[in-house]
Parts: structure tokens; C-alpha cells; sequence
């Protein structure tokens, strides 16, 4: 299927990207018309995909995240990734409450929270190449983008 | 991020507005931190009310302090009104550790009752 939109974005892996990558993405997918409540769904779960390539995928380095969101009718998918540390067993990384860094207060609900509002994510990943998260949501949005804005 | 702190008795109510992310965590956390060591302070009352967004990063900020607060011999309790970050806190079992009001009001009762 042919994205009818497109985006592409890379950014340091500082925290202050945190609030600008979701709501960069937020503002890309509100071309499709999608609930305020299905927005806030996406700014969660680019949030905690974004806080994980920062604190897990580069710790204390400085790297770069690339975020891809391809819109499609009425769906979005928005990949996640950067080139960091990789996770080993990506089963385990997914289960509610694991955490890596307990020591840091992280609480381990991530994955889960993206799963939640999201309705799949996607993990590819390798130790020692990086991470890959896609996102992946339908809109209930009756109305269709649009004829205006599809240039 | 911007957190308030006022006093009732031995109760301190944290008011958190705005967006609380991993950037503003550590701040939030030593914010709060400082408060609750005083002697001043028993129970903890988190008001989500004035937040408009949170993530798992808030989830462990809530969890470290409420463990902070229980060492003390406090007591803690929340209040939300906000869906989505409700629903985070119930998914993450944070309401298995703290009772969550919608009201201010209820939340001292429920406290002081205790
Ligand atoms: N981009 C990444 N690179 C390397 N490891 C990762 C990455 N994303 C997640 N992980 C691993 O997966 C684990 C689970 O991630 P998840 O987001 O569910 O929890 P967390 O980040 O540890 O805690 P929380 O998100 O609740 O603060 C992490 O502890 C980490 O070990
Ligand atoms: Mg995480």
C-alpha cells in the first residue's frame, strides 16, 4: 500500500526532543482527522519510543533518532529508530515491568503503554546496531482526509 | 513542568501542571524529594489534576517517591481526572499502591480517615 503522506526526521538524542518529537508527530497525523483522544494516544507512544532510544538505546552517549511517519487513508505508521546499544532478548524487554535500569526508576511499562494505545508495535533490533520500534494505528475518523489538503 | 506545594496539617499536596516526560522527571524529583524529608511532612497527597500529558517516565517518579514516603511512615494518594494518564497508572498497578480520588476533598478524607 502506497503512503498518500510522508515524513522523515532526525534529531540528537537529548530529552528536550522528548516533547518535540511527539508533538511533531502529533501534528503530521492530525492531517488524517483523528479523535483528540487518538492523538494523545500517538503523542504517548512516540514519547515512551523516543524516551527509550535516549536512555536505553544511547545512555550516556549522544546519537542520532530517526523518526519515519507514513500516513495512509486513515492509518499511521511511525517508525522509531537509532543505531544505539540494541536490545538482546526482545521477548523479555516487551514483558510489563522489565525494566534494564530499575536503579533509574524506570518502571518498566514502556512496551506496554505503547501497546496499549497503540494497536501493534513492532521491535527489530540487534546488540551492538540498534533499534527499530514501529507504531502502528487505524483512526475511527469516518470522515476521509480531505480532497484539499492532498495536493 | 511546574509543581506547587502547599500544606494541610501533615499533609503535603504536590500539584504537578503541564507535561511530565523523562526531561522533567529528575527536576520533579528533587522538587518533591526535598518536601517530603521535612519534618513538616507526613502523608502526600500527587495532584495529577493540572497535568496534560504524562508518560512511564511519571509512573517511576510517583513509584520512587511513594517508597520514599512509606519509609517515613506516610501515607500517599493521588488525584486524577485525566483518562489516559488514569490509565496508566492503572496498567502500570499504581492504584495497587495508592488510591486515586478525583477530588481533593476526598482524598484528605480518605487520609485523615485511614
Ligand atoms: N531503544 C532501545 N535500545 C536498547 N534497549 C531498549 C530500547 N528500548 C527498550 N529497551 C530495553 O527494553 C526494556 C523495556 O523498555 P520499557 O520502555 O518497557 O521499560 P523502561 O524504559 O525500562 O521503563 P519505563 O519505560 O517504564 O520508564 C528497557 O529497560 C531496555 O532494557
Ligand atoms: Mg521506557
Amino acid at each position: 500500500m502506497q503512503p498518500v503522506n510522508e515524513m522523515k526526521l532526525e534529531f540528537l538524542s537529548k530529552s528536550s526532543n522528548e516533547a518535540f518529537a511527539r508533538v511533531v508527530a502529533a501534528a503530521f497525523v492530525s492531517q488524517l482527522d483523528p479523535t483528540i483522544e487518538e492523538l494523545a494516544d500517538v503523542r504517548t507512544a512516540v514519547s515512551e519510543a523516543v524516551t527509550n532510544a535516549i536512555i536505553h538505546g544511547y545512555e550516556d552517549e549522544t546519537g542520532t533518532i530517526r523518526m519515519v511517519c507514513r500516513l495512509y487513508e486513515r492509518s499511521v505508521e511511525i517508525e522509531i529508530s537509532d543505531e544505539g546499544k540494541g536490545i538482546e532478548d526482545i521477548e523479555l524487554a516487551m514483558q510489563p515491568l522489565y525494566t534494564s535500569k530499575p536503579e533509574m526508576e524506570r518502571s518498566g511499562m514502556g512496551f506496554t503503554v505503547m501497546e496499549s494505545f497503540m494497536d501493534r508495535v513492532k521491535v527489530r533490533s540487534k546488540p551492538g546496531e540498534g533499534t527499530t520500534v514501529t507504531l502502528y494505528k487505524t483512526f475511527s475518523s469516518a470522515e476521509r482526509p480531505r480532497k484539499k489538503q492532498e495536493k | 513542568m511546574d509543581i506547587k506545594f502547599t500544606n494541610r496539617g501533615s499533609t503535603l499536596i504536590a500539584a504537578f501542571s503541564g507535561e511530565l516526560d523523562h526531561h522533567f522527571a529528575e527536576y520533579v524529583r528533587n522538587k518533591i524529594e526535598r518536601e517530603v524529608i521535612k519534618a513538616t511532612t507526613r502523608d502526600v497527597i500527587f495532584d495529577l489534576t493540572g497535568l496534560s500529558f504524562m508518560d512511564s517516565s511519571g509512573i517511576g517518579v510517583l513509584v520512587g517517591r511513594y517508597a520514599n514516603i512509606r519509609k517515613l511512615g506516610g501515607k500517599a494518594a493521588i488525584i486524577c481526572s485525566n483518562g489516559r494518564i488514569r490509565k496508566i497508572l492503572e496498567i502500570s498497578g499504581v492504584l495497587k499502591l495508592m488510591p486515586v480520588y478525583s477530588e481533593l476533598n476526598d482524598a484528605l478524607r480518605a487520609l485523615s480517615g485511614a
